[in-house]
């Protein structure tokens, strides 16, 4: 539930949103080298199909955000990764919302930014598995709670008729977050043993 | 004319967008329930007139989350004329209208979206966007994320299968979890050589971080009266709900 479609949030909400995710997004295009741009791509397209990916949880199944990791490997190119697979939702698949866009890459990619600032470094740097399974765990969960706010959030600002449902979408995202960090954690593991490369951002 | 000018998929792709933007930002904007109704049957009854295909359909019906948790939460949690009990809950009139309001006014986006951006390639769409202004890196970045996404989905289907070949059953368990991270792991390892190869394929090819741009043929009468149409549709909507 982080795609908000069109019509539900009020105008103000809207257009700070949009404000917010294009300042992201220009900051995103300044630190992005132009000749990684094919690399950028491509890594948000796997990022993308990852996402499609349904991973059981309870009853029923999620779909991963896989934020927190754009965060560590993308940078802050996670902000036009995020932009890009929104708008090829929204204009090719028709799920999500046009006007809602900058809201819901924000919601998206500034915890995942955040989460790659923070834990970034240490998943880089540390020589002990065990404390980067942790960091990559909590970029993971870190990651899907701050979505999660931030939806709420959206909704809460909009009119204060949402309150309840905000409350429970904060719910339904901590399986989600629990999901999240148990892959995201493999995920970190699994590149630091086979292509630690990988974890180095494109756009710092 | 004006409706065949909105379901041809040939007509300028950079008016197009920007109409349906506007639409949808009236039509998101809604607050009279008798409004957006009738919004949302003007804009179906033009949907169903371009011969809708079953994925039309099926796009409403993948009823977002937020719609199902909107009409669970709202009409309980308003206060207002009691409708009905249900056990310690009590619905109220204005909750059920607000939900109804929201809901017509979600499903009357997507159909605008589908009815005026359904089916067109990511290329005429990277092409138009750069029409638009948008930044030659984001149009890049677009248009290449829509030509591999396919590719990479294809290859996690297959990672896919072979793990149940293995005899995976997916749970909720840890294991489950460890594998679908492995699963994507596997991926992104995939993603970056294959980006390796793109690289090096496009440095000798002469890539310098930029594309040819093709030139646009500027929009014709027909496109710029299917536009307007729409357009005035959304401002006629809104000016009717303010009234």
């Amino acid at each position: 539930m982080a795609h908000i479609p069109d019509g539900i949030l009020s105008a103000p909400v809207l257009i700070a949103g949009g404000a917010l995710a294009a300042a992201g997004v220009a900051l995103g295009l300044r630190r992005l080298d132009d000749r990684m741009t094919p690399r950028t791509a491509i890594l948000a397209a796997a990022f993308f199909a990852g996402s499609l990916v349904a991973v059981p949880v309870g009853p029923s199944s999620v779909h991963l955000l896989l934020a927190g990791l754009m965060g560590v490997m993308l940078g802050t190119a996670a902000f036009l990764a995020v932009l890009v697979a929104l708008l090829l939702q929204v204009l090719l698949f028709g799920f999500g919302g046009l006007t809602t866009l900058g809201v819901n890459t924000v919601n998206i990619a500034l915890p995942g930014v955040l989460c790659g600032l923070l834990l970034g470094p240490v998943i880089r740097s540390t020589t002990r598995p065990a404390v980067r399974v942790a960091a990559g765990a909590l970029a993971g969960a870190l990651a899907v709670l701050g979505t999660g706010g931030l939806v709420a959030l959206s909704l809460w600002l909009s009119s204060s008729d949402y309150t309840p449902a905000a409350r429970v979408v904060i719910a339904t995202y901590l399986p989600l977050a629990l999901a999240e960090a148990v892959v995201t954690a493999t995920i970190v593991s699994f590149l630091a043993r086979v292509q630690p490369d990988a974890l180095r951002p494109v756009a710092p | 004319m004006t409706v065949a000018a909105l379901q041809t998929s040939s007509g300028d792709l950079r008016l197009r967008l920007v109409a349906a933007f506007i639409v949808i930002a009236c039509l998101s904007q809604l607050r009279a329930l008798p409004i957006a109704l009738a919004a949302l049957a003007a804009v179906g009854l033009v949907a169903a007139w371009r011969r809708p295909d079953a994925q039309l359909w099926r796009r409403l019906l993948h009823v977002e989350a937020f719609l199902l948790l909107l009409f669970a939460t709202l009409p309980f949690t308003l206060a207002g004329r009691p409708l009905f009990t249900l056990g310690p809950l009590t619905a109220s009139v204005e909750g059920l209208e607000r939900a109804m309001l929201i809901a017509a006014k979600v499903s009357a986006s997507v159909l605008v979206l589908t009815v005026m951006l359904g089916q067109v390639e990511p290329a005429r769409l990277g092409t138009a966007l750069r029409g638009l202004y948008v930044p030659e890196a984001i149009v890049r970045l677009f248009v290449l994320t829509a030509r591999y996404l396919g590719l990479i989905r294809d290859e996690a289907r297959r990672l896919q299968e072979a793990m149940r070949m293995r005899g995976f059953r997916p749970g909720t368990n840890r294991h489950s979890w460890r594998s679908y991270g492995h699963l994507i792991g596997m991926l992104l390892v995939r993603a970056l050589e294959r980006a390796q190869r793109v690289e090096e394929a496009m440095l000798c090819r002469g890539y310098e971080g930029r594309f040819p741009r093709l030139a646009q043929p500027a929009p014709s009468l027909r496109d710029w009266a299917g536009a307007s149409a729409a357009v005035v549709f959304g401002l006629a909507v809104t000016v009717a709900d303010r009234l």
